[in-house]
């Protein structure tokens, strides 16, 4: 049975503004889920209608095999970790962790046991009897967690939970979160639009755009195979190249600008299609099939990224640092299985 | 070595003397100022220690007498007044009360209505609001006598409920705390929701916490203001036990002037003298908290 499930569910705020269009899902018990986008697409709106902060418009929900439409916050067995950590300034970070267990009625030694258990979990045994604001933002971050995880929820919810951190910190804190996460085996929901902390983070993914969810998979499957051209140019840095052509319905797309690439789908003669190749997927190749015009070598340490043109299209190459290169007329070819192709109109996989 | 010594000092010194004259300059103003609020002060210490006769023939006394005990002494625990029940004690104690009660009632009256207004989705909130806002354009002063009519009909005349409740609503206060609650920022509030706190809860266990400065602050204004009273109570007590401090310092002397004595000025001075200090000590005492109350807050 599905830890949480969703069926048409849909949020329109009082003003009339629909940030959530109608979707139905399904998580499993212990899956970890991230949900993923460009600002202002809904994602905390989801969330927070999950965690019951925001009323929901139309559908169901159920926690577990509970409906929870009518469930206040404090009743849905759930722990939530915001992006400003909201701890309470004012409160040690013993009682920060012991608040809600406290407000639950839980006898104080159980408490106090738990308590020492979430810190040594999260190796805030020293920080105890300290204020929020005598803390670091890492150690503001775990305190949070430590509230949440406390309480032994039947789910997690984080808001972009690593945004106020420095990218050190934040690598660092994805892991620990991941492990946390797959320890204690609790079902969690994780909002963030950093594209890698969704990647690294999740066993699903869910893309959202404009209060739709574009495409529901695993980091694999959303990276090989993005199920519209949104997904394919937001999941992935650089993002994937778009080339707009028609099908020639023998085996290869003919490009706005001149050149025929073979695809190895048949497509419908003259229909327009979005070709779509990662950059990372193209490789240097005397022999290649494809021409492009290098233009600028960007130098990134570990690889270079070649931007250029391809039939007067803009077309980014990533090769490895070993490789030398240098601007002008270049060939190319494609790794095998590496092409995407999407309809040019509506934007869906084909 | 001597030249290198020098030559930093005559290029500091212009920039030096034009400071120091500025800074004289300053200061000359602070002290000028200092000494008109302070003057009347000295006057009021220096005549209470003289005797009344004296007094009475010379006028207000520049210099130390002999008799600073007697007056205190006789201003704090003599009995005075036409019927001789209150003493300067007694009424230093109704204007702790009177100061004391209308600063806790205000606070607990404005931060309930404030919470109100800020958290709970009434109907009317906004309108609430300016309404109570409003109520600044209505000082007691305008509404003495319909103010009075009420609680004399409710005979609290001459009771400490009498006075204190008519002066408990403060658009002020609400204010305040209207400003700050709003300042909390809302991912608190439902941390404490998934937490399981309710409206009670939340406002006990956080906002009252998160608050305390903001109180304080309050609290002092309040317990000033409260203390400086001087119309309603005049209005409201006419028992003489009930007095407060403020009003009753010219009971004490009339009451003796219209005796065929020689009205006790000394005594009287001592007593505007105790009247000040409990202000003025919880200025003193609590300003750091005051000036953070009022500008930050560690949310
Ligand atoms: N109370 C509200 N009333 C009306 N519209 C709202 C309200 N709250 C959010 N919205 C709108 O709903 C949309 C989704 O908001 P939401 O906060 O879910 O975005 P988000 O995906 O979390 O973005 P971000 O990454 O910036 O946090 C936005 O366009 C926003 O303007
Ligand atoms: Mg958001």
């Amino acid at each position: 049975m599905a830890q949480l499930s969703v069926t048409d569910l849909s949020k329109t705020y009082p003003n009339g503004f629909t940030a959530v269009h109608p979707c139905s899902f399904e998580i499993e018990p212990g899956e970890f889920v991230v949900l993923v986008g460009p600002s202002g697409c809904g994602k905390s709106t989801l969330l927070r209608m999950i965690a019951g902060l925001e009323e929901i418009t139309t559908g169901e929900m159920r926690i577990g095999d509970r409906v929870v439409n009518d469930v206040d916050p404090a009743h849905r067995d759930i722990a939530m970790v915001f992006q400003n950590y909201a701890l309470y300034p004012h409160m040690t970070v013993r009682k920060n962790i012991a608040y809600g267990l406290r407000n639950r009625k839980v006898p104080a030694g159980e408490i106090a046991q738990r308590v020492t258990q979430a810190a040594e979990m999260l190796n805030l045994t020293d920080y105890l009897d300290r204020r929020p604001s005598q803390l670091s933002g890492g150690q503001r971050q775990r305190v949070a967690m430590g509230r949440a995880i406390v309480r032994d929820p039947a789910l997690f919810l984080f808001d972009e939970p690593l945004s106020n951190l420095d990218a050190k910190l934040r690598n660092q804190m994805r892991i620990e979160i991941r492990a946390l996460q797959r320890r204690l085996g609790v079902t969690s929901v994780y909002v963030t639009h950093d594209q890698v902390e969704a990647m690294t983070m999740a066993d699903r993914i869910f893309v959202l755009n404009d209060g739709r969810i574009e495409q529901i998979g695993t980091p694999s499957e959303i990276y090989h195979r993005p199920a519209s051209t949104f997904v394919a140019s937001f999941m992935g840095a650089p993002p994937m190249n778009l080339l707009s052509g028609r099908g020639t319905g023998n085996g290869a797309v003919a490009l706005d600008g001149g050149q025929a690439v073979p695809v190895p789908l048949d497509t419908e003669s003259n229909r327009p299609v979005l070709l779509g190749l990662r950059p990372e997927d193209m490789a240097l190749d005397g022999a290649g099939p494809i021409a492009f015009d290098i233009e600028i070598v960007e130098e990134l340490g570990a690889h270079r990224l070649l931007h250029g043109r391809l039939s007067e299209q803009p077309f980014t190459v990533s090769v490895s640092k070993d490789t030398e290169v240098g601007t002008g007329p270049a060939r190319l070819s494609a790794r095998p299985g590496a092409v995407n192709l999407f309809c040019a109109e509506k934007g869906h996989r084909l | 070595m001597t030249a290198t010594d020098t030559a930093p000092v005559s290029a500091v010194t212009p920039r030096r003397r034009r400071l120091k004259l500025e800074t004289v300059l300053d200061h000359a103003v602070l002290i000028c100022g200092a000494l008109f609020m302070l003057t009347p002060i000295f006057l009021a210490l220096t005549t209470a220690s003289h005797d009344k006769v004296l007094i009475q023939r010379e006028g207000l006394q520049w210099a130390f007498g002999s008799e600073t005990l007697t007056n205190f002494n006789a201003a704090m625990f003599e009995p005075g007044g036409f019927t001789g029940d209150i003493t300067g004690a007694t009424m230093l104690m109704n204007s702790f009360i009177l100061g004391v009660g209308f600063a806790v009632g205000k606070i607990i009256l404005s931060m309930m209505a404030a919470y109100a207004i800020v958290y709970f989705r009434l109907r009317f909130a906004t309108l609430a609001f300016w309404v109570i806002f409003t109520t600044l354009l209505l000082p007691l002063e305008v509404r003495i006598v319909p103010s009075y009519e009420v609680i004399q009909g409710m005979g609290l005349t001459n009771s400490y409920t009498g006075l204190i409740v008519p002066l408990l609503a403060s658009a002020t206060g609400t204010f305040f705390f209207r400003q700050f609650f709003m300042s909390v920022p809302e991912e608190l509030v439902e941390a404490a929701r998934i937490d399981g706190a309710g409206p009670f809860k939340f406002f006990v266990d956080i906002l009252v916490p998160l608050s305390r400065t903001m109180i304080a602050a309050i609290f002092i204004i309040m317990f000033v203001y409260g203390w400086n009273q001087y119309l309603w109570p005049t209005l409201i007590t006419t028992e003489e036990s009930l007095f407060t401090l403020v009003r009753g310092i010219r009971q004490i002397v009339q009451a003796i002037a219209e005796g065929s004595e020689i009205p006790d000025y000394g005594r009287a001075m001592a007593l505007a003298l105790i009247a000040m200090i409990p202000p003025v000590a919880i200025v003193v005492t609590f300003q750091s908290w005051f000036v953070k109350g009022l500008t930050e807050t560690d949310k």
